[in-house]
């Protein structure tokens, strides 16, 4: 068992709101998923030639004493990209100019424990193990502002409970996946992938339908044709949600064995595993609310 | 008759359930309303009392399951497993429900009036139910007794593996399960039909629909078929 939600803000006042109205949905999902807890958000994407990058130091020795500023200092000092660093903790975002990859190959062998969680102009990533509320507390979810988030509470069954095993993952650049429910075929996927040239961080069966889509993205399918090939690549129970910077985007198992349910007014589209985690928001009473079909697409444009 | 009130948003769903749990003769003719149900699941389950109960929003997980003789009306919609295993009594649900709608139902009426989910009906066990809206896929499989009635459109295999429930639908069948088939509808059924569109308050002509039941194919083991169904 696992719980997802997901929200999108319409209205773009209600932006600055995003995280507070969204801590209660992934609060709501504890029952689902009380062992980790992690989300993804979008904010308005930075200038063309500037990337972020979200890491996470809780797996160092030092973990939340982590020296960030070392590490920032000696990035500027080594490739002269003007990094800065947003800390929480054991988790920082650091923006800088230029490409991500120079960067994020450097931050590995700089810190070899350092966990990737994110990269892009628009994507930011939270995810470590504990309760929904404990996770939402140890980063300050509720002041989170952006267009969009994509949150997940998990109840492992396919792989360890691990910081870095928790959702969302990501791939390439902002794009992320959370996942309710379990691959059948994973590794079948993942043999198909690693001889492309696509690295695995975990032995997690969401990593493989994270990099998979994400594949057929950078490929250059659009997001309906990536979503198609899923259905036909991906084998197993799965609700997935997924993020990209203008989009949200839902697809269930033609078994629907996991849950979705989704409230819409014309302010947000709000997307859960069950309706519990819904009913907080606002003038919820007057959406429209349903149940994704199995099988079929859903995209909400940011 | 004034209707007691339950508010889930303060008290949880313990003390409602407790409250209906208790003597049958005390609560018979009662009203109960259920206020903020917000998805909270196992709302009214195990009723056992003559006992009129609406749930004033959307209900979660397995609501009034397992009902005997109360009436429950939900006014949004239902989580996975509305009314499963009802022995009797009426379960009507405004909006739509999940997968696994009166699942394994042995008597009662289950009345939807939105879509169902998947798998509505299964292992339906003398239960009647009543969609007005569409079916998902593998709705009515195996199920053994009852009634279905399906106003809208029936998904995937419908009624795979039936044993003797009847499974009626106005609208388009996807496709059907291994040993169902479409029957002629004759007298009995269109009598049958008027009766529960009645008892759910949907105004549909009985003749419009399909009767679909089992041909009984699989009910013995074919030591000849090699295998090969």
């Amino acid at each position: 068992m696992c719980g997802i939600v997901g929200l999108l803000l319409k209205k773009p006042s209600l932006r600055p709101r995003l995280g507070e109205l969204m801590v209660p949905m992934l609060i709501g999902m504890t029952e689902r998923g009380p062992d980790s807890a992690g989300l993804a958000v979008f904010t308005p994407p930075l200038p063309a030639g500037q990337r972020k990058i979200s890491v996470y130091s809780g797996l160092t020795e030092d973990g939340a004493n982590y020296a960030w500023s070392g590490l920032v200092e000696a990035l500027n000092a080594e490739l002269k990209v003007q990094a800065r660093a947003s800390i929480k903790g054991n988790h920082a975002v650091l923006t800088f100019e230029g490409e991500a990859d120079p960067v994020k190959a450097f931050i590995k062998a700089h810190g070899p424990k350092l966990h990737l969680l994110s990269a892009g102009r628009g994507i930011e990533l939270y995810k470590d193990i504990g309760t929904p509320a404990e996770v939402a507390e140890r980063y300050q979810f509720s002041q989170l502002s952006g267009s969009h988030l994509v949150g997940h509470t998990r109840m492992a069954t396919e792989s360890a409970v691990t910081p870095d095993r928790a959702h969302p993952f990501t791939a390439g650049e902002d794009f992320c996946l959370v996942h309710n429910g379990s691959l059948s075929n994973p590794n079948g996927v993942r043999r198909m992938l690693e001889p492309r040239g696509i690295r695995f961080e975990t032995d997690n069966d969401t990593e493989a339908a994270c990099r998979f889509l994400e594949w057929r993205l950078r490929e250059g399918d659009d997001l309906h044709t990536a979503l198609q090939k899923g259905f036909e690549a991906l084998d197993g129970f799965y609700t997935f949600l997924m993020g990209t910077p203008t989009e949200l985007a839902l697809i269930r198992d033609p078994f629907a064995c996991k849950p979705a349910v989704v409230a819409e007014t014309d302010d947000y589209v709000a997307i859960a595993s069950e309706f519990r985690s819904l009913a907080h928001l606002p003038d919820v009473k007057h959406a429209k609310v349903f149940e994704p079909a199995p099988e079929e697409m859903y995209v909400w444009k940011a | 008759m004034e209707s007691l009130k339950f508010d889930l948003s303060t008290g949880g769903v313990r003390p409602l359930n407790q409250y209906l749990h208790g003597p049958a003769s005390e609560l018979n003719g009662q009203r109960i309303t259920v206020l903020n149900p917000d998805g909270a699941h196992n709302i009214a389950v195990g009723l056992n009392a003559a006992v009129k109960v609406t749930i004033d929003g959307h209900a979660g997980y397995y609501a009034a399951g397992m009902n005997k003789l109360a009436d429950v009306t939900i006014e949004g919609s239902a989580g996975t497993g509305v009314a499963e295993n009802m022995m009797s009594g009426k379960v009507h649900v405004k909006g739509f429900a999940s997968n696994s709608a009166g699942a394994s139902a042995h008597g009662g009426l289950l009345v939807i009036e939105g879509d169902a989910g998947l798998r509505c009906g299964i292992s339906l066990k003398g239960g009647d139910i009543v969609v007005g809206g569409s079916v998902g896929s593998f709705s009515g499989f195996m199920a053994q007794a009852g009634r279905m009635v399906i106003c809208g459109n029936a998904g995937d295999a419908l009624g795979d593996s039936l044993y003797e429930a009847v499974i009626y639908v106005k609208g388009e069948i996807k496709s059907l399960g291994a040993d169902a088939q479409i029957e002629p509808l004759g007298d009995a059924d269109t009598t049958a039909l008027a009766g529960l569109l009645a008892a759910a308050g949907l105004d549909h002509n009985p003749r419009d629909f399909k009767r679909v039941a089992s041909a009984r194919t699989l009910y013995h083991w074919n030591a000849d078929a090699d295998q090969e169904y």
